[in-house]
């Protein structure tokens, strides 16, 4: 990297300056971006960080003319400092010129958060990446198909003279980032935008890609402009940050500064909500230890699920005491969500039980009982989601939509239900005042605090809340596992808190069983699985988590889990048995 | 995928028989029969005819037999001859009077179905993505112009203006010299001469439900992220729109050749009434008022296969175009 460096003047590659980029609304004009400056040296890692909304992804956009309508470059300007000497500003650019064309794949990449659906469904990736090489590199059929075959095989593509030919819907997530990597690099850009790239994968997965970005950042002499939410990637590998809140740069600087002295308040709550899922949540700490020898409310023993060829779930046994939280991490698609689900019986499990004890001190299975015993059995059991755009209808208030598990179960109705859904909405901290109003009134945080009224609404005794927090920014997420805490003291509600994200379990779970694969590979105390696990699964998965510190870079520790053989493996499971 | 044609085929022929035979019964269903209607027929125009003649022609005509007899020999003969029965009304074979009219039933429907799609796929992806711009509006209001306007109405005013107006010869699809013609380059010219006016009119229609539903299609599209990832790869926006989005939104529109099909034959009665144009609706309408039963299931049984050849058409298309539904 210090060669490219030395050849370079010391011109930056992009320089922005007073960048203000604003959609025009019925209500007035809205800036999303206003009055930033930042600049990018060639080779060199800028991180743009922030929340929703903060204007980061704009920005962005901002710099390929690609700003969704009817957003548009209000004034500023975006100076791109080419190898041969010329410079442009993109800025001035009509947005379907040919100039700012030309700029696009060529000189500036780009890749985007959803892998999946930024592919054509119905185009191969093959096709998808030749296209650009045809349109900016003039190549013919076959070159273009011999370079794009290299390039896959660059992205680490397994087969990639096969793989050229599939459809992005037959990849996996992380072979999609990986072939939207190669089409950006097709052309050899001087500048790499990545919004969110690893957003939507699982850490493991993530780790790769950021390395990968990494590698090829090195051998390209590339410039990389990284959008994400998350510090702790870009504390491992930012050269610059900026700080974005609401449309305007909070803070700018080497990553040593902001991580180490940063000034700005808004910089210093960003660190800090990473920093405090290093460790476990104060109302924790103030807590009386779980009283450990109480019969468990949910006793799962033996629980599998298959779907056709898939065992989703295999064999998993592990148990729930009151009052507990227990916390289920893994990658995607390792049964964690069907597990849930399965608690739920909004799946019917193929084998196992899921024994309930009731308040009265009877226990049921759930895997078994239907009708009127698992409609009772479910006003005990509640669930909250991940999405909370997604699972609240659109066309209900929020009155109907926390009052409906009163009024389907009969048990308030009129003035009384009324009252009942002030109160809940005072329990999770919304204004009942507000309660007649649709759920696109409400922010992110604000709805998922709406799902967990309507989840307390019976008094149930067990909340399975399936990745409840991870569509929510780092700082509406603390107060809303903060929130779930306070119930859970109030209430005496017990927790199956599903996470990929071992910040959140270790912050808010008393105990941890990790998934892999549908089989429950560990299970213990929350420190224990966080800091010093037993199983090399959960080791791996704990080398992949990016350290918020700038200062600590080891990539070297992180390594990938591989499935030993059936005879090491038993010995692991038995080693850390469920309780 | 074979399996899977050789599956819908193979299922096609109980739906068949199983469609045929309650086409049959509810036809029969009103009181009465052909014969009943023929004789009030006759009795209007002052003709009295006796009980003894009206069962002379009940036999005759098989209809004295119990239904099921009735419709085992009517599918009997068509499975092993090809034989629709006889028209009571025409007193001639039903195959005979059915594919003289399918033809030109054919050549009207391909025509205003070119005429609906020409027109309507452009308009819709322009109105899509020059959303709520001048041209949208425009189009819209046109839209809903066609849409809420009775067809028999546009028929009438086209043809008082292209009659008055323009002195042209309206109605049917050829003139008088040619309608009894045997085909000739002549019969064909005057075949088009006639065919745009009723082109015109279903297309009017049509392309107004079209153009919503291609716009609807696009704006689904449109913000999708891979049409992103196509515009930051510097493709032109006219490339990037027909090879992402509309590739896409087209989908869609395969599917609605299953109800194209059957639309050949029952569609556009009141059009073809109106302009006295010799294709199988008015016929089919004609032979369900006269209970002429065995022309009437003709009708129906060849709409129920058309229907079921058209689901299975626009099944194996989306396969062909579709790669998520041909792997997955």
């Amino acid at each position: 990297m210090t060669d490219i460096l030395t050849i370079t003047p010391r011109k930056p590659l992009l320089e922005v300056k007073n960048l203000v980029t604003e959609f025009p609304l019925r209500t007035g004009i809205f800036k999303a971006v206003d009055d930033l400056s930042f600049s990018i040296e060639p080779g060199k890692t800028l991180c743009v960080v922030g929340e929703s909304g903060s204007g980061k992804s704009v920005t962005a956009r901002s710099i390929l003319q690609i700003i969704d309508a009817p957003g548009r470059i209000a004034s500023g300007s975006i100076v791109l400092n080419r190898q041969d000497g010329t410079s442009l500003d993109l800025a001035k650019l009509d947005p379907r010129g040919r100039a700012i064309r030309s700029v696009r794949g060529r000189d500036i990449a780009m890749i985007f958060q959803e892998p999946m659906s930024s592919l054509s469904p119905v185009h191969t990736v093959g096709d998808q990446i030749t296209e650009v090489l045809r349109l900016h590199l003039n190549m013919s059929k076959a070159e273009a198909r011999k370079e794009a075959i290299s390039l896959l095989r660059q992205v680490e593509i397994p087969n990639p003279d096969k793989a050229i030919d599939r459809y992005a819907f037959q990849y996996s997530g992380g072979m999609r980032q990986r072939a939207m990597i190669a089409m950006a690099l097709a052309c050899k850009p001087q500048l790499l935008i990545a919004d969110e790239p690893t957003t939507a994968l699982d850490v493991t997965t993530q780790a790769e890609i950021l390395d990968l970005i990494s590698r090829l950042q090195k051998a390209h002499g590339m410039a990389v402009l990284f959008i994400t939410h998350d510090m702790g990637v870009v504390a491992q590998i930012a050269d610059d940050v900026l700080v974005m809140h609401h449309g305007v740069a909070k803070e700018y600087g080497p990553v040593d500064e902001i991580f180490h002295s940063p000034q700005d308040p808004y910089t210093r709550m960003l660190i800090g909500s990473v920093l405090k899922l290093e460790q476990k949540a104060e109302i924790r700490l103030a807590r009386p230890p779980l009283d450990t020898s109480a019969e468990p409310i949910l006793d799962i023993r033996g629980l599998s699920m298959q779907f056709g060829d898939m065992k989703a779930l295999d064999e998993v046994s592990i148990s729930l005491l009151p009052g507990e939280t227990l916390g289920i991490v893994g990658e995607s698609g390792s049964g964690k969500t069907t597990m849930g689900r399965s608690i739920m019986r909004l799946y019917d499990p193929s084998a196992g039980e899921i024994r309930y004890r009731r308040a009265d001190g009877k226990t049921i299975d759930l895997a078994r009982i239907d009708g009127a015993e698992l409609k009772a059995a479910r006003r005990e059991l509640r669930m909250v989601f991940q999405d909370p755009f997604g699972s609240l209808n659109p066309r209900m208030t929020v009155s109907q939509v926390i009052g409906e598990p009163l009024l389907v179960n009969g048990i308030a109705k009129g003035k009384e239900l009324d009252e009942r859904v002030c109160h809940l909405m005072e329990q999770v901290g919304l204004d009942p005042a507000t309660r007649e109003r649709y759920p696109h009134a409400f922010s992110g945080g604000q709805r998922q605090r709406i799902g967990i009224a309507r989840a307390i609404t019976l008094n149930p005794r067990v909340i399975v809340a399936d990745e409840a927090t991870s569509a929510l920014d780092v700082s509406v997420r603390f107060q809303v596992l903060d929130l779930l805490m306070r119930l859970q003291d109030q209430l005496g509600l017990a927790y199956i808190f599903i996470s990929h994200d071992i910040g959140v379990i270790r912050y808010m779970c008393d105990r941890v069983g990790v998934m892999y694969r549908g089989k429950l590979v560990e299970v213990g105390e929350a420190d224990k699985v966080c800091n010093a696990p037993d199983h090399a699964y959960t080791q791996a998965l704990i080398s992949a988590i990016p350290r918020p510190d700038p200062r600590d870079r080891d990539r070297s520790r992180r390594f990938r889990y591989v499935e030993p053989t059936a005879a090491s493996m038993a010995v692991i499971t038995n080693g850390g048995a469920a309780r | 995928m074979l399996k899977f044609i050789v599956m819908r085929l193979l299922w096609m022929i109980p739906s068949l028989f199983a469609v045929s035979f309650l086409a049959f019964v509810l036809i029969q269903l009103p009181p009465g029969d052909f014969v009943t209607t023929y004789i009030a027929t006759l009795a209007s125009s002052n003709e009295v005819v006796d009980q003894n003649t009206a069962a002379q022609l009940r036999e005759r005509f098989g209809l004295d037999q119990p239904m099921l007899v009735q419709y085992l020999k009517w599918i009997w003969g068509i499975v092993t001859s090809g034989d629709f029965g006889i028209s009571f009304e025409w007193q001639q074979p039903v195959s005979g009077l059915i594919w003289e009219r399918m033809a030109l039933t054919l050549v009207l429907a391909v025509a205003s179905l070119l005429a609906t799609w020409a027109i309507a796929l452009p308009i819709g992806v322009y109105s899509a993505v020059k959303k709520y711009s001048i041209g949208d509006y425009a189009f819209t209001a046109f839209t809903f112009f066609g849409l809420s306007i009775p067809s028999f109405l546009l028929a009438l005013v086209l043809m008082y203006v292209a009659a008055v107006e323009f002195g042209q010869d309206v109605g049917g699809l050829f003139s008088p010299e040619y309608e009894t013609a045997s085909w000739s380059i002549g019969k064909m010219l005057d075949l088009l001469a006639h065919l745009w006016l009723p082109v015109a009119i279903l297309a009017v229609s049509s392309t107004a439900s079209l153009i919503r539903v291609m716009r609807a299609n696009m704006l689904d599209e449109l913000p999708k992220p891979y049409v992103t990832t196509a515009r930051a790869k510097g493709l032109s926006e006219f490339r990037l729109l027909t090879k992402y989005p509309l590739r896409i939104a087209l989908n869609p529109f395969i599917s609605t050749i299953a109800w194209l099909l059957p639309n050949l034959i029952s569609g556009s009665v009141v059009v073809a009434i109106v302009l006295n144009l010799p294709t199988a609706a008015p016929l089919l309408l004609q032979s369900l008022m006269a209970q002429d039963m065995y022309l009437a299931g003709a009708f129906v049984l060849l709409i129920c296969a058309l229907t079921l050849i058209g689901s299975l058409i626009s099944d194996i298309l989306l396969a062909l175009v579709d790669p998520r539904i041909r792997l997955e």
